[in-house]
């Protein structure tokens, strides 16, 4: 389909919450084409949301398999669910918590530590309206908590606890 | 086009310094780039990338009763600004052991050889007087990634200092 322009902060629409998908018709299906589209052309990028393109729809997409490649050294811990197309998304279960650094193709060159739950139980829609359901931990939990909160306006600059260390050095007193 | 300058600020710390400092800038018409504040040992620390028209001479002078006035000595550097260029660290390392002389040499010595170039590093002296600790977190970028460290920290986890290695994954999504 197409790769379009990724909104940046300050925009005002990334601030704004998304409406829940009610119809899977072909406006669906072309806006998850644009989605994958865009998100395969940001280097490195392992989700997208659709008010990152202006779309103020619940949904998103998620692939961390670019993390995951057999050819790197060492991978990040993480499930692996390949390409998960999230319509309408609900976290129904959380568990644990766990610092990492995160960015966003919304908010350019900067990076910043964020806590996440560790693992989470995600039901949504696919782009059928099938209703569907995955475990996800580590960096791909990481990633769908990050993606959901563009539905709900909110961008990981609204949780950044430390733009760099991982652990706060009073831990260490 | 404006010139930037590095000013670096060192005195007693106290109450009301940055917006001291902050305001004699922006009244001056100087402009505010990235800024690192540190509070070392009881002491007030900041640099400043400041941008505007005029020379280091005349920058010293804008800021001058407001060190007077605070207690604090001033120096002005010219810099080229590289903004909106930052480098990602693919590492993380902490480092604490019992304190003694030459920790940061011996540490940096031993990363530097194997190939890390530092992005950020903080370090405190922790613990107690009768029983200092030396606690170090440093960033930063690994060209083969935590693997080309890991015999450097195994040698000096020997030499009684705790060095934990981290890979640093940027989520970007």
């Amino acid at each position: 389909m197409a790769v379009l322009p990724i909104l940046t902060f300050p925009d005002d629409r990334l601030s704004q919450p998304a409406e829940p998908v009610a119809e899977f018709d072909d406006d669906l299906q072309g806006l998850v084409a644009d989605l994958i589209d865009t998100m395969l052309e940001g280097p490195g990028a392992v989700g997208i949301a659709a008010p990152q393109i202006g779309q103020q729809k619940r949904v998103v997409i998620v692939d961390v398999s670019v993390m995951m490649q057999s050819d790197r050294k060492r991978k990040p811990k993480s499930s692996n669910n390949g390409r998960m197309v999230l319509v309408n998304p609900e976290i129904v279960q959380r568990q644990g918590e766990i610092a990492g650094r995160e960015g966003c193709l919304s908010v350019p060159d900067y990076t910043g530590n964020v806590v996440r739950a560790e693992s989470i139980v995600v039901r949504a829609f696919d782009v059928d309206g099938k209703a569907t359901e995955f475990r996800c931990h580590g960096f791909e939990s990481r990633a769908i908590q990050h993606e959901i909160d563009h539905l709900d306006g909110i961008l990981f600059l609204d949780r950044v606890i430390s733009p760099r260390e991982l652990f706060r050095r009073k831990v260490y007193k | 086009m404006a010139d930037w300058y590095m000013v670096t600020v060192v005195g007693r710390d106290k109450s009301g310094i940055v917006a001291g400092l902050t305001q004699a800038l922006y009244g001056g018409g100087w402009l505010l780039g990235e800024t690192s504040m540190a509070r070392l040992g009881g002491n007030f620390t900041i640099m400043m990338m400041v941008e505007g028209k005029g020379s280091a001479a005349d920058l010293s002078e804008i800021m001058q009763p407001a060190a007077t006035r605070l207690g604090l000595d001033v120096h002005v550097d010219r810099i080229e600004a590289e903004l909106h260029r930052h480098p990602e660290p693919n590492v993380q390392l902490r480092v604490f052991g019992a304190d003694r002389a030459g920790i940061v040499a011996d540490v940096t010595n031993a990363l530097a050889d194997a190939g890390l170039d530092i992005l950020d590093l903080n370090s405190e002296i922790s613990g107690t007087e009768a029983e200092p600790v030396y606690v170090m977190v440093l960033d930063g970028i690994a060209e083969g990634g935590v693997d080309s460290l890991e015999a450097a920290v195994n040698e000096l986890n020997q030499k009684g200092l705790k060095v934990d290695l981290e890979a640093i994954d940027t989520l970007l999504g």
